[in-house]
């Protein structure tokens, strides 16, 4: 294995910010449209060193670039991926291409703004899962905003203003607190770095309130229920490929964030509240789903569902065995393929009948066989068919939580149950159902041929060999797993109650 | 005494700009109107006077002048406000053609007086700056053609102005009274807790008020968004960055005594808490963009106590790098706002619907402003937030920090109105065009890049603030 020669995750941060601007020396629709494409390329293109000099079975960071930013501070620009980043860099990267594929003959104002927002997003996404450094990945976090801010409410729908709206003052609410924990961080621990943050034990009243700022963070972008009101709003508003990176990309940055930092900063805060994360995510999987059962509006089914997959991610994380968070990893993957294949799929049956709700989308099968055959393919994954990749995560998520309770694992098994529901019900009346409205809709072209086949390729690739992807992530998933185990155990919960600690506070500032 | 010209070049040379003023305003009419040509060149040199003079130190004037980093870090920031001010009330339309050098007159001895006072670290020469910087403003205020608010503004501004002077006189009686000296470097020495010497402490929270009501810090704010809407928006501008500087130079001065725990000190901590609550909860409701960002500053006086009341010197320099980006981040809005209102007029949130078609730099300069304000990375206000979060925390005051944090979130909706409003929104067909002049579309570029890099590289005007504050805490 050798190491590369240049820095690969800087180029693949970079190259897409620089050539977004490269935009404004182009004129003409298409010739924007061309340009990120190739431009989308490139940056795939660029990743292929990640592939082939990627250590298997390390846990260490890896393709780490440090180079001191505020030296006042001790600031970094601090770059490096393990076996949980990696996959979801893949993802970020791989998504664009399709993003452009899917936007096509959809976008057809400010062409050249909007590719400019999706080249922005995917620099920063790109930033946030490769931050080794607290204050840089909070800047990446939140640079994301504004291009997904911007991508909601230029290019949304009818309801985009308020949608938009929602979007940015809950996540960016969320997130205020975060910055207030990253500061604590650095004063407690005297560093922004995030591995080093790892190597230290921090006391448990410490913990336990930085738990809390970041788990708002968090939950609020994965988002858990009660936290989830601004998705569905966000999904159906969004463009096609706002949908597409909203669901892929965004929400992962969610859960990614308490594999990164809640689990490893503050390991025994984590288990302190396990329960109440767990009880938070049986609900997001029971409730999302219930109200997915009730929608006509397919962008809204697939919106609620996602409050449901991701209960099953963070889920997965909170029950702190090997299978869980594989599972988690696993879904968080899968989610992004399968989830933003059928947001792709939306937006192109919405190219044609100009109409998301199901009743105006009635009997597709006879018309339109091939965006059936794959719509097929995408609804069995997203509820777990044996065969798919969502089954591995599922699957591992199930028993992960049967090894941890019988009860959480019962209580789950409902959620499994919804989710074939409302993807069956959904489906069957895209296939069969009686066409009222049909116009002489032409089933799928080349161009939408493309962007539909890569993520299904990706079904069936991790559905029936899910053996690479385990060999990525465990050495990483196994170390958190430990060290989250071990510290949590040297940390005396007896000694310090918190709640106690802040009523002291409360009274020495009052008095 | 012996001398040294040198240490104070940027006041000497900012004096000799204010005499060539004084003596175009009393010649013939013809030509007092010719500013344009000159003054904006001469401002220009002066920041580089200013910045060239960075490194200078020492105690001038019976030791009531004080040249140290900090002062000429201020003077720096001074320098380069004014010069940005000048440019953007260069094209004034509400200003009579026969007033513009008065007007540019005035705006430069309030200047000179700022510098004054960054320099001064003895009361009654910070009193005596205090009040040279302020006078002329007093005028400024209420020069605004042909409108009844400006004189509205003007009366609020003196009247609300002379209390709080005159509080600070009393308190400064009271200092003296109390510690038998005026000057910095023997009260510093003093116990500054109000078992200790309590006429003292009362004095000195009364001088402090005379230097709240200069910051707009809560409960001496209330004129701010008034005293905005009514002045012109170019002397808003002024009137909502500068002054800012010279209030904060001297807390920061006076924040050397207060140790965390001290009774002032948590009066500061609690004030600063009051002030970014009441201005974000009183900005959510405004329409008119001027009193948006009037109450903004209410806030953000609020989030630089964090800073002072920390007791380090990262603190301090936090506080200062704080100022400066705050001071550029406003000038940024205020440059659009003046840019769109073309003819002078009060800016509403819907006169800037549709900005990024009609003129798309200056939208972008209002994002970039609009978020740096909120403290969004990479602009510049993320960083000076970050800065004082983090010397703020473990000083006895995390819960100030936690409050800051969750009033930037308040303060997302109006900023992000802004926003909304310029990229979001169509105008209606009747609205005048706004300023697209590649004068209006530079300056707004090369604002945006300021607050940008203050962002991205604020290593070395780090350094800089952090040897100011360095210089006056061990």
């Amino acid at each position: 294995m050798q190491e590369v020669a240049y820095p690969v995750l800087t180029s693949l941060v970079f190259f897409p910010l620089l050539a977004a601007f490269g935009l404004f020396f182009f004129r003409g629709d298409s010739a924007v449209r061309i340009y990120t494409l190739i431009v989308s390329v490139i940056e795939l293109m660029l990743s292929f060193p990640l592939f082939t000099n990627f250590k298997l079975g390390s846990a260490e960071f890896q393709f780490v670039e440090r180079i001191q930013w505020v030296k006042q501070w001790d600031i970094e620009y601090y770059l490096g991926t393990d076996g949980i980043s990696f996959l979801m860099v893949i993802l970020t990267i791989a998504v664009l291409p399709l993003c452009v594929l899917c936007s096509w003959s959809y976008i057809q104002t400010r062409v050249k703004e909007f590719h400019f927002c999706l080249l922005f997003m995917t620099a920063a996404c790109v930033g946030v899962f490769t931050s080794l450094d607290l204050v840089l990945f909070y800047v990446f976090w939140e640079a994301m905003l504004i291009p997904m801010y911007l991508l909601i409410a230029v290019w949304g729908g009818p309801e985009k203003k308020y949608a938009s709206l929602k979007f940015f003052l809950y996540t960016l609410a969320g997130s205020a607190l975060l910055l207030v924990a990253i500061v604590a961080f650095r004063v407690v621990g005297g560093t922004f770095a995030i591995p080093e943050l790892m190597e230290k034990t921090f006391s448990f009243g410490f913990q336990f309130w930085a738990f809390l700022a970041l788990a708002l963070a968090f939950a609020i972008k994965v988002p858990m229920f009660p936290f989830h009101t601004w998705l569905p709003a966000a999904h159906v508003q969004a463009p096609t490929a706002g949908s597409v990176i909203l669901a892929s990309v965004l929400l992962k940055m969610g859960t990614y964030g308490f594999l990164r930092f809640n689990l490893p900063l503050t390991p025994a805060a984590s288990e302190y509240f396990a329960p109440m994360m767990i009880a938070f995510s049986i609900a997001s999987i029971i409730y999302g789903g219930a109200v997915a059962l009730g929608q006509n509006d397919i962008k809204k089914v697939i919106a609620y569902s996602s409050v449901s997959h991701m209960g099953f991610v963070t889920l997965g994380i909170f029950l702190f065995n090997l299978r869980g968070l594989e599972g988690a990893l696993f879904q968080m993957l899968n989610h992004g393929i399968v989830t933003g294949g059928l947001f792709m799929m939306i937006g192109a049956i919405y190219e044609r009948s100009h109409s998301r709700d199901i009743y105006d989308n009635l009997g597709l099968g006879k018309y339109m066989p091939a965006y059936m055959g794959f719509w097929g393919l995408f609804a069995l994954s997203s509820f777990g068919f044996p065969g798919t990749n969502s089954f591995v995560g599922e699957m591992l998520v199930f028993i992960g939580a049967f090894e941890k309770s019988p009860w959480i694992g019962a209580m789950i098994v409902p959620g499994a149950m919804i989710a074939a529901a409302y993807m069956l019900r959904i489906s069957l009346k895209l296939a069969w159902g009686r066409p009222s409205t049909w116009k002489g809709w032409k089933d799928l072209n080349l161009r939408e041929w493309t962007y539909l086949a890569i993520p299904a390729v990706f079904v069936f690739y991790i559905g029936l060999a899910p053996g690479l992807t385990f060999r990525v992530m465990d050495a990483s998933l196994i170390k958190l797993q430990n060290d989250v185990h071990t510290k949590a155990q040297a940390v005396n919960i007896e000694d310090e109650r918190p709640l106690e600690m802040a009523w002291n506070s409360i009274k020495n500032i009052v008095k | 005494m012996t001398f040294n010209p040198n240490l104070i070049l940027p006041e000497i040379y900012q004096f000799l700009v204010i005499a060539l003023l004084f003596i175009q305003s009393i010649g013939t009419a013809k030509m007092r109107v010719k500013v344009g040509p000159w003054l904006p060149m001469a401002a220009a040199l002066g920041v580089v006077v200013a910045v060239v003079s960075v490194g200078a130190q020492g105690l001038v004037f019976w030791d009531s002048y004080r040249v140290d980093h900090l002062s000429q870090f201020f003077k720096a920031a001074i320098a380069i406000g004014f010069f940005i001010t000048v440019l953007n009330a260069s094209r004034q339309p509400t200003l009579d053609k026969e007033k513009t050098v008065d007007y540019f007159l005035f705006l430069a001895l309030s200047a000179w007086g700022l510098m004054l006072l960054s320099s001064g670290v003895e009361l009654i020469t910070m009193y005596l700056a205090l009040e040279l910087s302020s006078y002329s403003l007093y005028a400024l205020i209420a020069v605004r053609a042909k409108s009844k608010d400006a004189a509205e503004a003007g009366i609020k501004y003196i009247l609300f102005g002379a209390v709080a002077t005159a509080l600070a006189l009393y308190g400064l009686s009271y200092i003296l009274a109390g510690m038998h000296t005026t000057y910095l470097s023997e009260l510093v020495k003093a116990d500054w807790s109000f078992a200790a010497s309590p006429m003292a402490v009362t004095g000195m929270a009364l001088f402090l008020a005379g230097m709240f009501y200069k910051l707009a810090l809560f409960p001496f704010h209330f004129w701010c968004p008034d005293v905005y809407e009514g002045a012109s928006n170019e002397t808003a501008a002024f009137v909502a960055t500068l002054p800012k500087l010279g209030a904060i130079v001297v807390l920061i001065r006076l924040a050397t005594m207060f140790k965390p725990g001290y009774d002032i000190t948590t009066m500061l901590a609690v004030l600063g808490a009051l002030s970014m609550t009441f201005g974000n909860l009183a900005a959510l409701v405004q329409t008119d963009v001027k009193r948006i960002l009037g109450y903004s500053s209410v806030a953000h006086a609020g989030y630089i106590m964090i800073g002072l009341v920390s007791g380090t010197s990262e603190g301090l320099a936090a506080a200062s790098f704080y100022a400066l980006a705050y001071v550029a981040m406003n000038l940024t809005c205020f440059w659009v706002v003046s840019r769109v209102a073309v003819d002078g007029r009060n800016l509403k949130l819907k006169d800037l619907d549709g900005l990024h078609k009609r003129a798309p730099a200056l939208a972008f300069a209002l994002a970039v402003g609009a978020f740096a304000l909120v403290g969004l990375p990479p602009m510049a206000g993320f960083m000076g937030k970050l800065f004082l979060f983090s010397a703020g925390w473990n000083h006895g005051y995390n819960w100030l920090i936690i409050i800051a944090g969750l009033n930037t979130a308040i303060s997302i909706y109006y900023y992000l109105g802004l926003v909304r409003h310029a990229y979001t929104k169509d105008a209606e067909d009747d609205v005048p065009l706004p300023d697209t002049s590649p004068f209006s579309l530079v300056g707004a570029g090369l604002l945006s890049v300021l607050v940008l890099a203050l962002g991205l590289m604020p290593s070395g005007v780090f350094d800089l603030a952090l040897s100011a504050g360095g210089s006056l805490l061990p």
